[in-house]
């Protein structure tokens, strides 16, 4: 379980998070949803033990990310904005770094490799390199990348931008069946359909401030709305005026 | 220790299969700098021996007057330039002034009445010393006609039963011990220079591209996810860039060694003391300086904010270690142990000391690679923090 009490954060004199607080539980996705520069990504750099909070605290299975950042680290897959790959290195090449950077083993590493060519149907670009990918085959890779130390956690920052209906429609697809196998997911969006349509939890951030959080069912009772975009809407603009 | 290897060995790999980084790792300094050397050695030789050699043409105005100056002259390679319209020395200083003629010799009007009459006849060399073109024609014309003087003072004395002896009461000589490969050491210290640079060149692109690079494409973030401490990504990179640049400086030191022989410096009188001894005396040499040149270029490439500004600063970094050699080289500075604690001066100093076949004082190259050593070591813990930090993502 992630659970974040009171999490701060400071860029200068700007205040990225200001006290936000919530949980994401194992077998569930939990979506943080918020505007352009509500403090999501931030969030996420925390939790990934990239930065560090300037006050509160994160903890996954009881651990201290800031205490023990490399056992967080291994039980982590993480797929940040933007998904960077090597472009001189092939599809499996970029997937085998971070394998190895994991410290597994070659047969295990060459079998949950294959396992993840086929599962991702990354077959037909496996062995070419990444420098003329389109953004759903970079994206594609990246994912099977995070997942290559089987990781209790993922963590996916704005994960659907740039891709397509197909693309989007199929990592739903996969991350509804990581969820099943016990996975914690904890992904951003600004997109409320993308959030409504694949999370279990909804935590809404507006200025690094918790504007609320639920089931999306929980939320449309609190707002007394059926329509989440509203809820989010009403959500911010409460935030807002607080 | 695993990681740092998988690190180094994914950069490797990603870096190789790069144009540019491969471009400037294995054809500048191994291809350009022997071929630059090379042609810059011909080009300095074929002045020197062309200048002794070449037959001059200089407008002497009178010359009529001397037949016996003109033969002798031109037995000497100078000949006398009639095409010229100068009457005397005014004339003459007008030509050189207003750059007509390089520079003109004026025999006076009266030559021959004084020639005859055992007077002393003046011949005046107008000439611009400020025009370093001619210096060397000017010294020949001038030291030829000396020569001619005192044969013709010996001559006269002889006709009057005197021995020329009597007017030389000194005979000055030179004797020059310099060694054919001392002489050449000046030319072959120019080499210190493409090595060092060769050096960095050969690990400029990987500082680049396993930084600011990185954080370019959006890579770091995610490789920082990776359970690894950042000292050991840090480090992996580092190798790498330290692996490039010995392949830059051993195939930088085939090159010279492929390219030496091709050398004319037999014609100066030299000898190449650059043997395959020497070139992996250099490379031990060198050696230490890459691992400070990899973590010097890795530190300021951290600090840059894109792909752009890492190329202009590492750009300029490429100068720094050359300061010292153009010092060292300019002011003729011998090796001391003081200047071992001076990286790049030091290296330059032993590998000048190897060439000119001096012997190599082994306090002094202990001192040389412990300093470079200590200072690599010093801009580590630097980089190391620095990789620490969160602004690193820029």
């Amino acid at each position: 379980m992630i659970e974040v009490s009171a999490l701060t954060k400071f860029f200068g004199e700007i205040r990225a998070l200001d006290g936000v607080s919530f949980a994401a539980e194992r077998g569930r996705i939990t979506g943080l949803l918020g505007p352009n520069g509500a403090g999501k990504s931030t969030c996420l750099r925390i939790l990934s033990t990239v930065m560090n909070a300037d006050g509160g605290r994160a903890t996954i299975d009881g651990i201290d990310v800031a205490a023990d950042p490399l056992a967080v680290r291994r039980r982590f897959g993480v797929l940040p904005h933007g998904a960077g790959l090597y472009p001189q290195l092939t599809a499996v090449e970029n997937i085998r770094y971070y394998g190895d950077l994991h410290g597994i083993g070659r047969e295990t590493l060459n079998a949950r490799i294959a396992a993840l060519v086929e599962r991702l149907d990354l077959s037909a670009i496996a062995n070419r390199r990444a420098k003329g990918f389109s953004q759903g085959e970079r994206t594609k890779v990246a994912l099977a990348r995070a997942l290559v130390n089987e990781p209790d956690y993922l963590l996916l920052d704005e994960p659907t931008s740039g891709l397509d209906v197909m693309a989007t429609r199929d990592l739903r697809l996969w991350l509804t069946e990581l969820k099943r196998r016990g996975c914690c997911i904890l992904l951003s969006s600004h997109v409320m359909q993308e959030i409504a349509a694949l999370t279990d939890e909804i935590v809404v951030i507006a200025h690094g401030r918790l504007a609320a959080r639920g089931t999306p069912a929980a939320l449309r009772h609190e707002f007394a709305c059926d329509d989440l975009e509203q809820v989010f809407v009403d959500a911010v603009m409460r935030a807002d005026s607080t | 220790m695993n990681a740092i290897g998988v690190v180094c060995r994914k950069e490797i790999v990603d870096n190789v299969r790069d144009r540019r980084t491969m471009f400037s790792t294995l054809a500048f300094g191994p291809l350009f700098a022997p071929l630059m050397f090379v042609a810059m050695i011909q080009l300095v030789v074929n002045q020197a021996i062309s200048s002794a050699e070449q037959r001059l043409s200089v407008p002497i105005v009178g010359i009529e007057s001397a037949g016996n100056l003109e033969a002798f002259l031109a037995a000497r390679g100078i000949d006398a330039d009639l095409d010229h319209e100068i009457t005397d020395l005014d004339s003459a200083a007008r030509a050189v002034v207003d750059g007509v003629h390089g520079f003109v010799v004026v025999i006076e009007d009266t030559f021959a009445d004084n020639f005859g009459s055992d007077r002393p006849a003046r011949v005046t060399v107008v000439f611009d010393r400020s025009d370093s073109r001619n210096g060397e024609r000017v010294q020949r014309v001038q030291s030829e006609l000396r020569a001619w003087s005192e044969r013709i003072g010996a001559l006269r004395l002889l006709a009057r039963g005197v021995s020329p002896t009597v007017v030389r009461p000194i005979i000055v000589d030179s004797y020059d011990l310099s060694t054919p490969t001392g002489r050449s050491a000046l030319m072959l210290g120019i080499l210190t220079y493409f090595l060092l640079f060769a050096v960095l060149m050969g690990g400029m692109y990987l500082a680049i591209d396993t930084t600011a690079g990185e954080r370019e494409r959006k890579s770091l973030e995610p490789l920082l996810t990776t359970p690894v401490s950042r000292t050991s990504l840090l480090l992996g990179k580092v190798s790498a860039t330290t692996v490039f640049m010995l392949a830059s400086l051993a195939l930088t030191l085939i090159g010279f060694g492929i390219a030496t022989p091709y050398l004319p410096l037999d014609e100066l009188g030299m000898s190449s003391g650059f043997t395959a001894a020497t070139a992996i005396y250099a490379f031990l040499l060198l050696a230490p300086f890459s691992v400070l040149g990899a973590f010097m270029m890795t530190l300021v490439a951290s600090f840059t904010k894109s792909y752009k500004e890492a190329q202009t600063w590492l750009g300029l970094l490429l100068l720094v270690p050359t300061l010292p050699v153009a010092i060292a080289t300019i002011l003729n500075v011998e090796p001391s142990q003081a200047l071992m604690w001076v990286p790049s001066m030091s290296q330059h100093l032993l590998i000048t000391t190897l060439i000119k076949q001096e012997p190599v004082d082994w306090l002094m190259v202990v001192q040389s690679v412990a300093s470079t050593l200590i200072y690599a070591g010093l801009i580590a813990l630097v980089t190391i923090r620095l990789y620490k930090r969160e602004a690193l993502l820029g």
